[in-house]
């Protein structure tokens, strides 16, 4: 059972999650993930924690309203209670004095991906961020990057911030570096993972992706979050959920991602019928 | 009784248990087997013989005085009944109903020559369930403190056996359970047609109830390593059991509507699925299932797969009928059920569509060789034999070895190289200081009633050490 401190919406969708977990909080690294049940009859949720205060013991989630179970975090108020929380769940996000990385982020992953610039920072890295969004209203946390970034970019759908486009304009940002960074890291959707990993395997940059594939235990007992890699069957919650995104068999991923499209679309599963915000598995945000 | 008297009464009419028809419970997932009524119970306790070096308690591996616990229920004093059984067996509802009796203490019982065995588990299914339904369950008075604390690690039967026994010996016990119920495989794995859950819930809240602290949502190893643990805690006992599912390493087995049969039963168990769309997790609906495997898992799957309103469910195994190491009685179930048995058959590959999602199945036909060193005849491809066969679904039910998180994290822990833990087969005690261990995660997967005695024995070795 773990409190809620607050939940707010910071922008359209998107949620803030603060919940008291003083064990997880003392023990958790960048790029890990926790698991939480809504309600007692819930979904396990995968979400991977974008901030801590061990002192207080509270984790920071910040989520994005897409379905039925997202939709029920999306109503809790502070001083309810969720059934379960367990973690920290997945490997941390490899982190090394790796000379100049760029954090490629979208969608939640804005969130998840800035525990893992405050440390590459703490380790001496160059950080530069690319942020990506379908337009400026959506993205948020720009602030909480400026101090642990050497440079931060924004992408933008529609234009309204940055570049216009989509993060295929990423093979321009990063030509236009005085040298291309040593290390890509991408946290988000799908679509933005599997995309930058085709940029950057033409450019010859290793890049990390944190995977998001639909898990039950997250401690290896199930196989759902399955993914090749090279070949290789992997375990996204006991082997990643990082993994080298130039290894990745995105096709297989992107479709079992999708196996529960159709069931989790029957109407009388949401409480009000939400915005399609992922179609086709793809981040329309 | 005497000799005398008692042969004139030999009674050869094995009690059967009433049983929903099975046109009736291939729809739904009410328990099959229903249950003796009291007058059942004692006619069935009557056959038994008494005998004075009763064989069926060898068959037992916990031992329990089984004409003791018999003689109680022909004289219709259930309570004395079901004390004797719990002084060796503290899951009497569990094992009355999933032992594999027939190859245990049923094999051994003297009337088994005369093909009429005493159905032992039978009634001890009855004594428990009616110690429940009497609402008669004792708490037993907790014993003074000895402030000595024990973490147990796994909350399956090993777990919970080892926790009832050391807090009864006036230890401080808490239970870690990685996930948010507990009870191991028999909350998440075994389905509500063969346990239902409120038995299980029962045993566990029976614990609880003796002092037992049970911590679910805790990962041992993540949310705090064993050497974190042992800081705080005296000794350690650990039973994660076996759950890591093996995949057969052949093409398409990432294809949507590929399952491990883990995946497959702990969505339909643990997350409720089986009401589903009344539950929060999504089911797929399938037409035809494929089920690879032979043993109780398989069974388990393909008879839910049924009830989940497949209209086409097969087993594929690769030896003959007679080798399936699933219990009889689940094979005759699941035979009465419907269930289609495809033996001989060894699967290739899985063949999917143009989206990602399973279509065909191809299969190789098998014949038996020579016995191999498990005195199995081993089975034998038959040449160019390979044929396709349309499924939408197919559950991958071919064994599961221990997880290996905690090994992973705990220095010094040895495993074998099936990944599980080295432990004395007497006492459970690892090769690490005030660490024991027991259960499937020692043995690989095995059965309940011998988690159950690794618990047992280890909880008496832990006792020695902390006394
Ligand atoms: C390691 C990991 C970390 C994640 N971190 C975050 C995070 O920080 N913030 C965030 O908003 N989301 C995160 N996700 C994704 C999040 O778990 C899903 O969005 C959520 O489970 C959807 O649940 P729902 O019932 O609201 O939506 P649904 O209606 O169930 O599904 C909507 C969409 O999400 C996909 N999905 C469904 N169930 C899962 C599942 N269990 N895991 C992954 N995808 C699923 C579906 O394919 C569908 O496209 C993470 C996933 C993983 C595996
Ligand atoms: C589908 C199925 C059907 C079966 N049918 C039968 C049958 O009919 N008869 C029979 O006798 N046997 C049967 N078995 C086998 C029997 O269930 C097992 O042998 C028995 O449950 C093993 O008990 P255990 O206590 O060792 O482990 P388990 O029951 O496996 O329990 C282990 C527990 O430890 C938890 N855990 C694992 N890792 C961690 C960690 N790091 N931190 C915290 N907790 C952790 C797990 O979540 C789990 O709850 C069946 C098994 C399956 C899967
Ligand atoms: S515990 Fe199992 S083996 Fe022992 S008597 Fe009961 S049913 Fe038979
Ligand atoms: S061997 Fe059979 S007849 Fe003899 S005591 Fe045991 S159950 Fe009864
Ligand atoms: S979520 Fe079950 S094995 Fe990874």
């Amino acid at each position: 059972m773990n409190r809620v401190v607050q939940r707010t919406m910071i922008v359209p969708n998107m949620h803030l999650l603060e919940l008291e977990a003083p064990q997880i909080a003392s023990k958790i690294r960048p790029g890990q993930f926790v698991i939480v049940r809504p309600d007692e009859d819930g979904e396990r949720v995968p979400l991977s924690v974008a901030d801590w205060d061990k002192e207080k013991g509270t984790i920071t989630i910040v989520f994005m309203e897409v379905g039925a179970s997202t939709g029920k975090l999306a109503s809790l108020k502070a001083g309810e209670t969720v059934p379960t929380c367990v973690g920290p769940l997945g490997n941390a996000t490899e982190i090394a004095p790796f000379g100049t990385v760029m954090l490629v982020a979208g969608c939640y992953g804005i969130g998840s991906i800035y525990p893992v610039a405050r440390e590459l920072k703490k380790q001496g890295n160059k950080v530069l961020a690319v942020i990506e969004g379908r337009s400026s209203f959506l993205l948020y946390w720009l602030d909480k990057f400026v101090g642990l970034t050497d440079r931060i970019f924004s992408i933008t759908r529609d234009g309204s911030q940055g570049l216009k486009g989509h993060v295929s304009r990423l093979a321009e940002i990063i030509n236009g570096l005085p040298s291309p960074p040593d290390r890509i890291i991408v946290n988000g959707c799908t679509y933005l993972m599997s995309h930058t990993s085709e940029i950057t395997r033409s450019l010859g940059i290793p890049t990390v992706v944190n995977l998001n594939p639909i898990m039950i235990d997250g401690t290896g007992m199930c196989g759902v979050c399955r993914v090749t890699v090279t070949g290789k069957m992997k375990f996204a919650c006991v082997d990643g959920p990082e993994f080298n995104g130039h290894e990745v068999d995105w096709k297989e991923f992107l479709a079992r991602r999708k196996q529960y499209m159709d069931e989790e679309a029957l109407p009388f599963r949401r409480s009000e019928p939400k915005p399609a915000i992922h179609k086709e598995g793809k981040c329309q945000a | 009784m005497s000799t005398e008297e008692r042969s004139k009464k030999l009674d050869l009419n094995r009690n059967d248990m009433p049983r929903q028809s099975p046109e009736i419970r291939r729809h739904n997932f009410n328990e099959v087997a229903l249950g003796y009524t009291q007058d059942l119970a004692m006619t069935e306790a009557k056959r038994c013989m008494q005998c004075k070096k009763p064989r069926c308690v060898s068959g037992c591996p916990v031992e329990i005085d089984i004409p003791g616990f018999i003689s109680f229920v022909t004289q219709g004093d259930f309570a004395s009944g079901i004390k004797r059984l719990k002084e060796k067996n503290c899951l009497p509802a569990v094992c009355g109903r999933v032992c594999p009796q027939e190859s245990q203490c049923e094999s051994q019982c003297i009337l088994r020559n005369k093909g009429a065995e005493v159905a032992i588990g039978r009634i001890e299914r009855f004594l428990a369930d009616w110690e429940a339904s009497a609402g008669a369950v004792e708490i037993p008075a907790r014993p003074k403190s000895t402030g000595k604390k024990v973490a147990v690690v796994g909350s399956g039967p090993a777990g919970v056996t080892v926790a009832g026994d050391l807090i009864m010996l006036g230890h401080e016990v808490t239970i870690f359970e990685a996930l948010h119920k507990a009870g191991g495989v028999l909350t998440y794995g075994i389905p509500e047609f063969r346990l239902p859950k409120r038995i299980v819930a029962r045993e566990v809240d029976y614990v609880r109830k003796l002092g037992v602290n049970v911590v679910t949502d805790f990962v041992v190893g993540k949310t705090r390593t064993v050497d974190e643990l042992l800081e705080e805690y005296d000794a350690m006992f650990i039973a994660t059991g076996a759950g890591l599912p093996w995949f057969m390493n052949i093409p398409g087995e990432s294809l949507n509507g590929v399952y491990s049969a883990n995946e497959y039963l702990t969505r339909m168990n643990l997350m409720q699925g089986y009401k589903f769309p009344g539950s929060s997790t999504p089911v797929k609906k399938h037409a035809r299932v494929a089920v690879v495997g032979g043993g109780n898992v398989a069974m388990d799957s393909a008879r839910t797969a049924l009830r989940m309103g497949a209209k086409e469910v097969h087993i594929i195994y690769r030896r003959s009928m007679d080798e399936l190491p699933a219990r009889h009685e689940e094979v005759e179930n699941a035979e009465e059920e419907g269930v289609i048995f495809s033996v001989l058959t060894l699967p290739l590959q899985y063949i999917g569509d143009e989206n990602g999602w399973l279509k065909e199945i191809e299969c190789l036909k098998m014949e038996l060789g020579e016995p191999d060193a498990s005195g199995r005849r081993r089975p034998v491809e038959i040449k160019d034999s390979n044929f396709r066969t349309e499924f939408d679904a197919l559950v991958c039910a071919i064994g599961n070895s221990p997880n290996p998180l905690i090994p992973a994290t705990t220095a010094g822990l040895e495993v074998t190289r099936h990944g599980t833990i080295v432990a004395d087969p007497e006492t459970g005690k690892t090769t690490r200081d005030r660490i024991w261990a027991g259960g499937d995660i020692v043995t690989g997967a095995a059965t309940v009633i011998l988690a159950m005695g690794a618990g047992r024995k280890a909880a008496r070795a832990m006792h020695e050490f902390l006394s």
